[in-house]
């Protein structure tokens, strides 16, 4: 027997789901139409690769895969496409996103399915086709399934856990797809076993499903000594055991930190439904099109439906008889789900639940009192976090703290705004706060980016100021080198004392101008002795004259030249 | 917050009930209170509780809060129970009044009401009446109490007689090795000697409202309302350094069980040092929290001026919360070993 670990905190909800377990899965029928979100996967959002007017088949792709870490969307039944464009999303925001509309033509016609033999295929071949079969987790996460199936180079994979807990309460589709589709479970376990290569494969299911744990430790054993490594085992009901680190927590002791990855650890986890998915896809060529979702709450006859993707909520939830006083859908359960703010939304790859909504049955929240600071939150939480603390500090907005008390570790189960005496909506502090500060972060990188630019045009007028200061100096200096010049050639004129440069000259090109014209003054003295002829002792002055004006434009010339030269050089 | 929004499913669970489950735990002490000193405590109960709801009420009023939301918590009748058995039960009506306006409307409403005072109100009441009125609040009344007498005492209609009130089994202690002094003419056991004073253990019935308390306090652990830690580290606190002492010289420290069997211990172990709103809130926070409450209330107590010192030990404390509870952040999932 394994030896099971405990994880903190936790909460114990009446579980809800004696009433859907009553009846067999069954087959929702087929609605009027149905509108496929082109992003039902963490990661890229696929391309539509459909146009208005399109014949589909049943199977037939409709988005392309758009990166590596997103997976395909199919067309959920034979049809026309209608619309692509934009339409009521599953989410608690109320958005509207991509999504391809299909008219079914009621043929219900598959495309040409291709089973393979995966075990024959190279493990990169086959990630590729779970890929372009759109299989991503159903447990909630909807996190590409390929993506997870690489093991880390550096550690060897010990564990590989099924996650078949189901510890929300109400939801029941995990529970009737293990009674029902045991071996198949099983055998999608034995494909991404294949990948991993763990030493071990556990199979958590909690304690309130026994026919669940009792079918699939039958499809283990009947499936024989390929399965050997597989091991059933039943874990205490406690949310949010299903949580995929608390249930790693729970069988394998390990504790998967919020910066790294499970695989890290050597341990990774799939729901059981995602393995269900992959073996439907290798085996039969089946890409994700339909999923199982409980549909039950304030409605007449709770039950299992194998639902195509798609469906609108709406017209889904009334083949379960809601109650006539039903004001709303949960999607999810009742501790992490949402109320679907256009019940027309479909129902997508994450949608393992409806749930009706009544003021019976969830009672409107009584009003928000003080914190007390009496740490039931803290107690509760499955991640050791201190939500009063984090609490505190999103209602300030201080959102540095709330990081400082790792608010981003928080998985938002829901624990602590169930046992709160003060009933404080915990969760929803969190939910703000986080998306405040991601909010700010996008801000800052925008800031940031203004910042460059601004820090750039101010860089490039100081080089412009700079370059026309040394422009301005250049002609000043020039400038005084020209009144030097002349100041020389009418001192030389008569025999007089050695000119001082024009007192006037700008200060700025001093030391450099006073070389420059030292210079000058020698070589044209030098020229001047050079060029003297010897006999023109008794030259008549108006010759005379005549030279010295030539001396002086000769040496003006001189000066011109010299001046950049000397500027060059200094 | 005006969406609905997830969890939809709630415990039942309010601060009215944590506040009612405290009261409820306070019955058995109250009830031995009653039977070995006299229902003067009564007379208290009620005054204090009518004043503790009058004082909320217009503090509510006066700062528009809603009254129907606040007024029925209990967090006020809580605060005024423990008041009325922190005090003497037969100091004068008024003190025991204007205490209680004094705690609700100074010590709380006027730091932001529930949840939001830095100080435990009844503690610091009981710290501003000793401070004021420390003759008035170090008579304790004989185990002979009759009603009529006790109700003329209270409302000023009889002389506060010597023989009505006495020191507590504490005070007499302290002020028995006190008149010895070095002389070493007494000793703790042959002041305990004297029955009438100290009953058992610890003082005549004194230790049995404590074991009452005792008794109310591990329903409280029980029923989820208290965590084990801070009465554990409180009464570890106390044992330790009265424990060391008597054991080191036994004729002048007297022994854990009587201190803590005596004055506000059980009280203050399961009652005052948990109050949630003042105190640590980290478990190793808690452990450090209660037991420096425990070590220093048993220091006042033996060596300071006062009778008891569990109420300026929690005050002390309380300003120690926030740095206790920074420091002693436990770790997050999965960072145990960073």
């Amino acid at each position: 027997m394994l030896q099971l670990f405990k994880f903190k905190g936790g909460v114990k909800p009446a579980t809800n789901k004696v009433q859907s377990v009553t009846l067999p899965i069954a087959t929702a029928p087929l609605p009027s139409r149905l509108a496929v979100p082109l992003h039902q996967s963490i990661g890229g959002t696929p391309r539509p690769i459909v146009e208005v007017g399109d014949k589909v088949l049943k199977g037939q792709k409709i988005g392309e895969a758009d990166g590596w870490i997103s997976a395909a969307v199919h067309a959920p039944t034979s049809g026309t496409v209608i619309e692509v464009g934009l339409y009521p999303a599953a989410h608690p925001s109320g958005l509207t996103a991509a999504t391809v509309v299909i008219e079914p033509d009621g043929e219900d016609r598959w495309i040409d399915r291709q089973p393979v033999d995966y075990a024959s295929l190279e493990p990169e071949a086959v990630r590729e086709l779970l890929r372009e079969a759109g299989v991503v987790g159903l447990g909630g996460a909807v996190f590409p399934t390929h993506g997870k199936l690489t093991a880390s180079k550096t550690v060897p994979m010990e564990e590989m856990v099924i996650n078949g807990a189901e510890c929300e309460p109400y939801i029941t589709c995990d529970d009737l797809l293990m009674r029902e589709r045991a071996e198949e479970v099983v055998r999608g376990a034995g494909v991404f076993r294949d990948l991993l290569r763990p030493k071990k494969v556990l199979i958590g299911i909690e304690d309130n499903k026994p026919e669940a744990a009792a079918a699939m430790t039958a499809a283990i054993k009947a499936l024989g000594e390929a399965f050997k490594e597989f091991e059933v085992v039943v874990v205490p009901t406690r949310y949010p055991a299903g949580g995929a680190k608390q249930l790693i927590r729970v069988l394998t002791g390990k504790e998967v930190p919020a910066s790294k990855r499970s695989t890290d650890l050597g341990v990774q986890c799939f729901n059981v439904a995602t393995a269900y998915t992959a073996w439907r896809a290798l085996a039969h060529g089946e890409p994700v099109i339909s999923r199982l979702v409980t549909i039950t709450g304030n409605v007449g006859e709770p039950r299992n439906w194998e639902v195509l993707i798609g469906t609108p909520m709406d017209e889904l939830l009334r083949i379960g008889q809601p109650k006539p006083d039903t004001d709303g859908i949960i999607m999810g359960g009742p501790m992490m789900g949402f109320l679907v703010p256009d019940t027309k939304a479909p129902v997508v790859k994450a949608t393992n639940c409806l749930i009706a909504h009544s003021p019976t049955l969830f009672p409107p929240k009584p009003p928000e009192m003080p914190c007390i600071r009496c740490g039931e939150c803290a107690r509760a939480c499955p991640h050791e976090l201190q939500p009063f603390e984090m609490y505190w500090f999103s209602r300030a907005k201080n959102f540095g703290k709330t990081q400082e008390y790792a608010i981003f570790d928080c998985i938002e189960c829901g624990c602590c705004s169930f046992v709160c005496p003060s009933r404080i909506p915990l969760v929803q502090y969190f939910r703000f706060a986080k998306s405040e500060i991601w909010a700010r972060e996008r801000e800052s990188q925008a800031a940031e980016g203004a910042k460059n630019r601004f820090e750039f045009k101010q860089l490039r007028e100081e080089r412009e100021k700079a370059e026309k200061a040394e422009k301005l100096a250049k002609a000043a200096a020039a400038q005084a080198a020209k009144k030097a010049a002349e100041a020389l050639a009418a001192a030389n004129a008569p025999e007089t004392t050695v000119a001082e440069p024009a007192p006037d000259a700008p200060s700025a090109a001093d030391a450099a101008k006073r070389a420059t014209i030292e210079a000058a003054m020698e070589r044209a003295k030098a020229q001047r002795a050079a060029a003297q002829p010897k006999n023109v002792d008794h030259l008549p002055p108006a010759v005379e004259q005549e030279i010295a004006e030539i001396d002086a434009r000769q040496n003006q010339a001189v000066m011109a030249n010299a001046a950049p030269d000397g500027e060059k050089n200094s | 917050m005006e969406f609905n929004t997830s969890p939809y499913l709630l415990k039942e669970a309010s601060v009215q009930r944590v506040m009612l489950k405290v009261l409820l735990a306070l019955l058995p002490g109250i009830a031995a209170y009653v039977w070995l000193f006299g229902p003067a405590i009564l007379i208290h109960l009620a005054l204090t509780t009518i004043t503790a709801l009058v004082g909320e009420a217009l503090m509510l009023k006066v700062r528009r809060r809603p009254l129907g939301l606040f007024l029925p918590d209990l967090s006020a009748v809580v605060t005024a129970w423990l008041i009325t058995l922190t005090f003497p039960p037969l100091v004068p009506w008024w003190l025991t009044v204007t205490a209680t306006l004094f705690a609700i409307v100074i010590a709380k409403q006027l730091y932001g009401g529930l949840g939001q005072n830095p100080f435990n109100p009844a503690m610091i009441a009981f710290a501003v009446s000793i401070v004021s009125f420390p003759a008035l609040m170090s008579q304790w009344p004989g185990t002979d109490g009759h009603f009529s007498s006790q109700l003329q005492v209270i409302f000023g209609l009889a002389p506060r007689l010597d023989g009505l009130t006495s020191a507590t089994p504490l005070d007499a202690m302290k002020t028995a090795l006190m008149l010895a002094g070095d002389s070493h003419s007494t000793s703790v056991s042959s002041i305990l000697a004297n029955p009438e004073v100290f009953g058992l253990v610890a003082g005549r019935g004194w230790e049995w409202v404590a074991l009452a308390y005792l008794l109310g306090g591990v329903w409280l652990i029980q029923q989820r309302v208290i965590t084990w830690h801070m009465p554990t580290a409180f009464i570890a606190g106390m044992v330790v350094i009265s424990g060391a002492l008597w054991l080191w010289q036994p004729a002048t420290y007297a022994s854990p069980l009587f201190h803590l069997l005596s004055g506000g211990s059980m009280l203050g172990a399961f009652f005052i040092v948990t109050d949630p709103v003042t105190g640590a809130t980290t478990p190793r926070g808690k452990l450090l929290f209660a037991a420096g409450i425990g070590l220093l209330a048993y220091l006042i107590r033996v060596f300071g001026g006062y009778p008891d010192g569990v109420a300026f030990a929690v005050l002390l404390f309380n300003i120690c919360v926030p740095l206790i509870d920074m420091y002693t952040q436990p770790p997050v999932f999965g960072m145990k070993d960073q």
